[in-house]
């Protein structure tokens, strides 16, 4: 069965015509072709396909859109401000805290749901905090660095990166 | 992170430079394109009907209700792809679709192409298989002692693959040594769990053409293997890889789902997608070899190997994939971190009804290296010579050859050791820190590439082709596929110093078989050593000419330009400054179109016996670890809290992405020390999901310090050597060792489980050997000993060392 769907996107306002079973990770990727959330196992086991709803950090493969009516919805795609990349897309790129890049989307959303509610947050509650995302290829550990960048240059601190190489901000 | 340069650096504008990866913001922004993103009008999707049987005769399949539904495009079986192929030229052991028996559960019977996935999904579910059970095999031992028939019928029954190589006279040598030391170990099988599920879209050119992108890290062998599935001619078949969500291995051959949606495009006319569930990806697997192992080694009383007998039973799954190379590769790289003068290595490869295992990060050697480096510090313990000062008594030297004919250039071992056991005070904590703690230390080699292609061939491995538009834009192209490590990244830094041209300046085409030359793939860390060498052949060839023009316009000898970074100077500082892409200009007016290609083949260094293939490399990169643990006697729980780990990388030629294989590499490595196995109940796979195949989470990542050693080796690209493999070696035995240090159990099989401490830690509270492992072989007899010369270098490197 189709049900009609009214969703806000990235701002975006979207009416559609959907099979009600389909998630909202389906629908995104499927309908809305907004192809940045990824599916790892779409069992809410890895936290690829995390996008935003009012801010907050959900599991768009375990969740059906026909709730989702009311609310916000931020995808990777979203978290661009215009044409600028957001502070923590720039820091995972420069620091290579995207290798394949899959599980990104659901770390980028995830963090930026961090750092809006804790602009100086400290390692611990980084890694609590992307405890619920799977990263197969970095060890976490310049994506835990690249929250870090990013944090430091939305306070306005510039950030050396280590003793070899300075990225310019 | 701290760059250690053994060897004096050099001058360069960007080798060596920390820079953004150029699919850094396509990933993070949400441009890129995977192949589960791509869509084509008219798309219809496909679905395979698995195996729920392990091992089974099929007796007759039924698709007559499924293409009778609604929305059903097409129904295939192997009547409709018939042919036999694998990835390996003595592997050809596969079918896209199984006609006469299915040998693991998972095995594809039928396809199906639908309106949407759905539809799909519920016309596998008309499909009437019946089968009839044969005796499944789903052990090593069951393997090779169960009656029935084999898993694949032929000569040489369940154990298909077997070799018995020996270099020098092992028994005498031990006959002689003042001590003998033997060990058994088991390493279980793990699955590589890339967050990509395989994915792929098939087109059908009515002209006679198919397009299949599709997620592998080799092009060219999907190519090679599709052509022959769907009996076409290789020029027919085009296969792009678009940016790959993550490999380690698992994406390396053609798999069921893509040559069944190849075929159901060229049969409906429709492009057709086919992407796989995460409970597939764990049945398609390719991963780890569960090994067993047994070592014995003899020692002069001073602590000197005089020799070293291995032998490795190796479970391969239903099918060959790599499985020769991988068998191989389980005895080939023990020589390469300590000198064995006497080496003997015994392996079979035996087939079981569970999913093919192939090639995962470091192919074959994390088992024998994780059952050395126990062995070596067992046995350092048991001589009473510390640890460290035994391993410094027997490591290889640069530039030598192993007893097994392998050849070693550049080797930072010493340093690699000397900075990891400094940083983490090693010898003041080992042996000392209180019950419950413990450090370890191992150390491991690896590959800078196969030197020999999967397919017997003389051409090169990797070709580039270098393309300057007047624009100063800088055109490469290469059929290497980047699936997170960096390699385009690599080729974008090598071609600029190398050219002189800025690394903005350059734009990659990669991984397209049609229009991208020869590249062999991302597998056994080939892809810095041989494509940076191709594209540095073919960027001297541009530079040359270049400077030649600019010489001839300007009256200036060639020898006065200095061409860097995207300009053009006089060496004295006087005269006009060109930028490159005004350089360009004048030697495209002067000599037309500004083209040129290089291509990298590796010396001839097999040594002169059968199965010498399998091991030879350009060059070997080292590394050393040290792991901090602490385990919990009541509970068993092993926490690694601590680990240092120097990498000898040749040259880092862009160290943020070096730092950033090395962080992976320990990371996969204590998901595979700890946690991570792929077993089987009943020919199922007991975790085929990812919540409960357990992998390592942000709050399992240890404190990682990592130390970069430059040795510059001689033949790598401005010195460079591999390091998305060799890193994770050492770690997992290092975790056994510091688990050792820390409670004083050994435990001899992987992953190091709670369950496995406390049943050790019994043990020792009974009185019996404080351990936790395998102790028996199974019966089995190896085929008769390849009896191998030394190399001719032996005795003079010999009389050298002593």
């Amino acid at each position: 069965m189709k049900i009609p769907l009214k969703l806000r996107v990235n701002g975006d306002e979207h009416e559609l015509v959907a099979p009600v079973q389909k998630t909202l990770l389906e629908v995104l990727r499927e309908e809305l072709d907004l192809t940045g959330t990824k599916h790892g196992c779409e069992l809410g086991e890895c936290g690829a396909c995390a996008v935003l709803v009012d801010g907050q950090p959900v599991l768009s493969c375990l969740t059906l859109p026909v709730e989702l009516q009311d609310s916000e919805i931020t995808t990777v795609e979203g978290l661009l401000d215009g044409a600028r990349p957001h502070p923590l897309q720039d820091a995972f790129a420069e620091l290579g805290a995207a290798q394949c890049g899959y599980c990104t989307p659901g770390f980028l959303v995830t963090a930026k749901a961090l750092l809006d509610q804790d602009p100086e947050p400290s390692r611990e509650r980084i890694v609590d905090a992307l405890s619920g995302n799977i990263c197969r290829c970095t060890g976490y550990v310049k994506i835990f660095e690249a929250v870090e960048l990013a944090a430091a240059r939305m306070r306005g601190e510039g950030r050396r990166l280590g003793p070899r190489e300075e990225i310019p901000a | 992170m701290i760059v250690v340069d053994a060897a004096g650096t050099s001058d360069f504008s960007i080798i060596g430079r920390s820079v953004p990866k150029p699919d850094g913001l396509p990933k993070t922004t949400g441009q890129a394109r995977y192949a589960d993103d791509l869509k084509l009008p008219r798309m219809a999707f496909c679905r395979l009907l698995r195996s729920t049987r392990p091992h089974a005769r099929i007796r007759s399949i039924h698709t007559a209700d499924a293409e009778a539904m609604p929305g059903v495009h097409a129904v295939i079986t192997g009547r409709d792809l018939p042919v036999i192929y694998g990835v390996l030229p003595v592997g050809q052991d596969e079918q896209a679709l199984c006609s006469d028996k299915v040998r693991f559960v998972g095995d594809a019977v039928a396809a199906v192409a639908a309106v949407d996935e759905d539809t799909a999904e519920r016309a596998l579910d008309l499909i009437r298989v019946e089968y009839e059970d044969l005796p499944s095999y789903m052990s090593i031992e069951d393997s090779l002692s169960k009656p029935g028939e084999p898993v694949h019928v032929g000569k040489y029954g369940n154990s298909h693959r077997a070799a018995a190589l020996q270099f020098g006279d092992v028994d005498a040598a031990l006959e002689a040594s003042d001590h003998v030391f033997e060990d058994t170990y088991f390493f279980q099988g793990n699955t590589h769990l890339p967050l990509e599920q395989h994915a792929c879209l098939a087109q059908w050119d009515p002209a006679g053409k198919l397009t299949l992108w599709t997620s592998t890290q080799s092009p060219h062998y999907v190519h090679k293997e599709l052509a022959k599935a769907l009996e076409l001619r290789e020029d027919q078949v085009r296969v792009i890889a678009p940016p790959v969500g993550g490999g380690f291995g698992g994406k390396l051959e053609l798999f069921q789902h893509e040559a069944a949606a190849a075929k159901l495009a060229m049969m409906t006319g429709r492009p057709i997608k086919a992407a796989l569930t995460r409970e597939e990806v764990f049945y398609c697997h390719r991963g780890r070899h569960p090994v067993l192992m047994w070592v014995k080694t003899g020692w002069s009383k001073d602590g000197r190997i005089t020799a070293m007998d291995f032998k490795s039973y190796v479970d391969g799954g239903a099918y060959m994939s790599y499985g020769a190379a991988s068998l191989y590769y389980t005895g080939a790289l023990q020589t390469v971190c300590d000198r064995i003068p006497a080496y003997r290595w015994q392996g079979v490869r035996v087939l079981t009804n569970k999913p093919p295992c192939g090639p995962k990060r470091g192919h074959g050697t994390p088992q024998p290296r994780f059952a050395l480096e126990c062995h070596f510090d067992a046995v350092a313990e048991r001589l009473g010579i510390p640890v460290l000062e035994l391993r410094r008594r027997n490591f290889v030297k640069p530039f030598s050859k192993t007893i097994n004919h392998l050849r070693i250039t550049s080797c930072g071992l010493e340093e690699c050791v000397e900075i990891v056991t400094r940083e983490a005070g090693f010898v003041q904590k080992h042996g000392k820190l209180p019950f419950g703690k413990g450090i370890g230390f191992a150390v491991g080699a690896y590959l800078c590439g196969a030197g020999l292609p999967l397919y017997w061939n003389d051409m090169p491995h990797s070709s580039v082709d270098l393309r300057l538009d007047r624009s100063g834009l800088v055109s490469v192209s290469c059929g290497q596929i980047d699936i997170g490590q960096g390699s385009d990244a690599m080729l974008m830094s090598v071609v600029a110093e190398a050219l002189g041209a800025r690394r903005e300046q350059v734009r990659l085409i990669s991984a397209d078989t049609d229009t991208t030359p020869i590249d062999l793939g991302s597998y056994s860390s080939r892809v810095t050593f041989m494509a940076g060498n191709a594209a540095i052949e073919a960027a001297r060839r541009l530079r040359e000419v270049l400077l030649v023009a600019a010489s001839e316009e300007l009256d200036v000898p060639v020898e006065e330009f200095l061409l860097a970074d995207g300009r053009l100077r006089r060496r004295d500082g006087t005269g006009v400054e060109l930028s490159f892409a005004e350089l360009v200009k004048l030697a495209e007016t002067r000599n037309g179109a500004l083209v040129a290609s290089g291509s990298y083949k590796p010396p001839k260094l097999a040594g002169p016996y059968k199965g010498s293939g399998v091991g030879p490399s350009p060059a070997y990169s080292f590394t050393a670890s040290i792991v901090e643990v602490d385990v919990d006697p009541e509970t068993g729980w092993v926490t690694v809290e601590r680990v240092w780990i120097a990498h000898d990388v040749g040259r880092a030629i862009n160290p943020v992405l070096v730092e950033g294989q090395v962080e992976g590499s320990v990371y996969m490595a204590l998901g595979e020390a700890l946690m991570e196995e792929q077993v089987f109940r009943r020919g199922l796979h007991k975790v085929p999901s990812m919540l409960e195949y357990k992998s390592p989470t942000t709050l399992e990542t240890p404190e990682m310090r990592t130390f970069l050693v430059e040795t510059v080796d001689p033949e790598g690209p401005f010195g460079a050597k591999e390091v998305g493999q060799g890193p994770l070696l050492p770690v997992i035995p290092a975790v056994a060792n510091a688990v050792y240090d820390a409670i004083g159990v050994r435990i001899h099989e992987t992953p190091i489980t709670p369950d496995k401490v406390l049943k050790a830690l019994a043990a020792r509270a009974e009185g019996k050997p404080a351990r936790y492992g395998p102790t028996s072989l199974p019966e089995y007899t190896f085929p008769r000993l390849l009896v191998v010369e030394q190399p001719a270098e032996w005795a003079s490197q010999e009389a050298h060392a002593s």
